[in-house]
């Protein structure tokens, strides 16, 4: 399975992305943003980090570049692209997912290990999966998930929630609700669900005297999905 | 030609740092204050001379990049 990891100005979860796919076994290429074209892919990643330096709006500075054209281009034929934190705000710039990342609620950079409660299963990225809850993590000044009440409807609708923030049992609180995001949504999926935005960093948790495992499994079962 | 943009955040949306601003010109003495919401002011010199020409344009740039129009409206307020 080939991979592509997208590396813009102010990137930094790139070359953990790198490890984390190498690790299992994707056989991953970086690419820089000023590149017009997308190397054969399975699988696209948008990185964690602070593109443009969060200019104007986070992501936003990134969703114009170059390579997005082709990113965008790739998703609408179906094609898996991930974005994670930073990636997540730049997908939502794009508009290949809907809604926008506010500031979080109480104006604090969070840092830490959270529980994730996957609402669907009926995708690439989480079918097979045999774990409810994940221990991933999250580092993020605006993680603040917000859309219209339209558009949350056809979220709802679509079933396009990926996971929600939760407790270790997978119940989903207010008091779990680390940024003050609507209805605790972590991440999200466009309507196809080839396309998956989330804040949560699952190339963080891939080795056990690191972090945890959960991450391992992620992408485990991701590339056995893909083949 | 310049021109002026002011981007501010829907009513319905959260503003946090506006109400942070809020209660610290509270906490200063300032408490006749109802709200204070946060927003973003550009200013534009472009080379188009067209009144309406470039009002159109720098109306494109609001839309494409400058606002976010899930959660920001934008005001084009001066020309000259």
């Amino acid at each position: 399975m080939k991979s592509s990891v997208i590396t813009f100005p102010g990137s930094n979860c790139d070359r953990d992305m790198d490890v984390a796919l190498k690790k299992f076994g994707f056989k991953n290429k970086m690419v820089w943003h000023d590149d017009a074209e997308l190397p054969k892919s399975d699988l696209v990643v948008l990185p964690g980090g602070f593109s443009y330096g969060d200019y104007l709006r986070c992501g936003s500075m990134a969703s114009k570049s170059k390579i997005m054209q082709s990113v965008v281009n790739f998703a609408s034929s179906g094609g898996m692209v991930m974005g994670i934190c930073n990636g997540f705000q730049i997908l939502v710039e794009t508009g290949l997912v809907p809604g926008v990342l506010l500031r979080n609620k109480y104006l604090e950079f969070i840092c830490k290990n959270v529980f994730v409660k996957i609402n669907d299963k009926k995708n690439k990225y989480f079918k097979n999966v045999n774990n409810e809850v994940l221990e991933f993590h999250i580092a993020h000044n605006e993680g603040n998930y917000f859309c219209t009440n339209d558009q949350l409807k056809e979220i709802e609708d679509n079933n396009q929630i990926a996971i929600n923030y939760c407790d270790e049992n997978g119940k989903i609180e207010d008091q779990f609700n680390p940024n003050g995001s609507i209805k605790n949504i972590a991440g999200i999926f466009n309507k196809e669900k080839n396309v998956l935005g989330m804040m949560p960093h699952p190339e963080r948790m891939i080795d056990t005297s690191l972090s945890g495992e959960d991450g391992s499994l992620f992408f485990k079962n991701l590339i056995n999905n893909l083949k | 030609m310049k021109i002026s943009v002011i981007i501010t955040l829907k009513k319905d949306v959260l503003d946090p740092q506006g109400k942070v601003i809020h209660q610290t010109l509270d906490g200063m003495g300032f408490d006749n204050v109802n709200e204070v919401r946060q927003g973003k002011y550009f200013e534009i010199d472009t080379k188009e001379t067209d009144n309406d020409k470039a009002k159109a344009k720098v109306e494109e740039m609001c839309k494409k990049l400058l606002a976010n129009l899930v959660i920001e409206n934008y005001k084009i307020i001066d020309l000259k």
